[in-house]
């Protein structure tokens, strides 16, 4: 049993002033990712039984490069943001949820890291 | 916090089955939480049948009706009976609303009634309701001005004060706060539907010059970008207003001040 006043539990540790731009990139990729998704579902679509050397062909011209790359960009930092919240909204307990959003940014940054690596390899043809 | 389970001590049992009233032909039958401070019992479900031919038409009638002729010891609020109090604010039929308002034909089989959901329980269908006010107490509910007080009232023209509308008739029985997942979860640093409404009426008033402190207060990622529009604010809100969308409003003035 708290002996704090009400008030003084809902002034807490004051605002942190921010969460706007969170809130304002959230909506940002959503919308970028409705195009980018949308190009990702058509390219998976137009490479269907295509052989090996036709995908890495395809992937590797400059225009399907920059689209995928800005694709993977976008989706992978909305991914980020959203788990983010689900982690805020129910982690219990203080250490476990920087824990947790620790881990949801190491997470992201490795999947969109590799992911650029190996579409820039393609690109590249190294 | 999430807890998808209720601690032991909170189970709740089925309680005691009331007599019917004696000589009734027409009766609602009503389940009622029960929960006591003062013993170390489970709260229960309490079955009592009311005598609609002996009492109003409204849930809160058949209440006051068993208090009264069944179990004076059954506690809840209630003042005004015409839903402007906001006192009898509970979960009746698996939505929060006013036991005044509603109707008991709205209520199809048994009755079935519940404090507001995720609130620490005084006793009964009474909820501590202290965090609640002093969350309203926090967004500082009063015209702030800077500007000389003017001989006569502050002024403002017939389209602003429209803008007033669908805020000013909230009532603060905290029917949408308690429906909001959002604000079970994280009710301690959430301000929740009802109160971040309350804010916006404040935000949006052009007699208001503390618009930008009101809105620095409020950005923080739980205070206020906890709400994710579930929508159950608007749903559950029994004087039919939007806090959703004052929500949203108040989000847009956050990115509006800064693009």
């Amino acid at each position: 049993m708290s002996m704090r006043t009400p008030l003084s539990q809902v002034r807490g540790l004051g605002s942190a002033r921010e969460g706007t731009a969170h809130f304002w990139h959230q909506r940002l990729t959503a919308v970028a990712n409705v195009p980018l998704t949308i190009f990702f579902v058509v390219l998976l679509i137009s490479l269907q039984g295509a052989d090996h050397a036709t995908a890495v062909a395809v992937l590797g011209s400059p225009v399907v490069t920059v689209f995928m790359l800005l694709a993977i960009l976008s989706v992978v930092y909305h991914m980020k943001l959203g788990m983010q919240i689900i982690l805020e909204d129910y982690v219990q307990g203080e250490m476990a949820k920087v824990i947790w959003l620790m881990a949801n940014i190491f997470f992201c940054t490795i999947v969109a890291l590799a992911s650029v690596f190996a579409l820039l390899k393609i690109s590249f043809g190294v | 916090m999430v807890q998808l389970t209720l601690p032991r001590n909170s189970k709740v049992k089925t309680g005691k089955v009331w007599d019917k009233p004696a000589g009734a032909t027409n009766v609602r039958e009503y389940k009622i939480y029960r929960w006591s401070p003062d013993d170390d019992e489970n709260p229960s479900t309490d079955t009592y049948f009311v005598d609609t031919d002996d009492c109003g038409p409204m849930v809160l009638d058949g209440l006051i009706y068993i208090k009264n002729k069944i179990d004076p010891t059954l506690t809840f609020r209630r003042s005004c009976r015409e839903g402007i109090c906001g006192s009898c604010a509970m979960n009746i039929d698996g939505t929060n609303t006013l036991a005044c308002t509603k109707g008991m034909d709205e209520v199809s089989g048994t009755i079935k009634i519940y404090p507001l959901p995720h609130m620490p329980v005084v006793k009964d269908l009474v909820p501590d309701l202290n965090l609640f006010y002093a969350q309203h107490r926090f967004i500082e509910p009063w015209l702030k001005t800077v500007s000389p007080t003017p001989e006569t009232e502050w002024l403002q023209s017939h389209a602003d004060r429209a803008k007033l509308d669908g805020l000013y008739e909230c009532i603060l029985c905290a029917c949408c706060s308690t429906s909001c997942p959002s604000y079970w979860w994280n009710g301690d640093r959430y301000l929740g539907p009802a109160v971040l409404l309350q804010a916006y009426r404040w935000l949006i008033d052009s007699r208001d010059e503390a618009t930008g402190e009101r809105l620095d207060a409020l950005e923080d990622p739980f205070r206020l970008y906890r709400c994710h529009t579930i929508m159950n604010c608007s749903q559950a809100c029994p004087k039919g207003l939007n806090p959703a969308k004052a929500i949203a409003e108040i989000k847009k003035m956050m990115v509006e001040r800064r693009v």
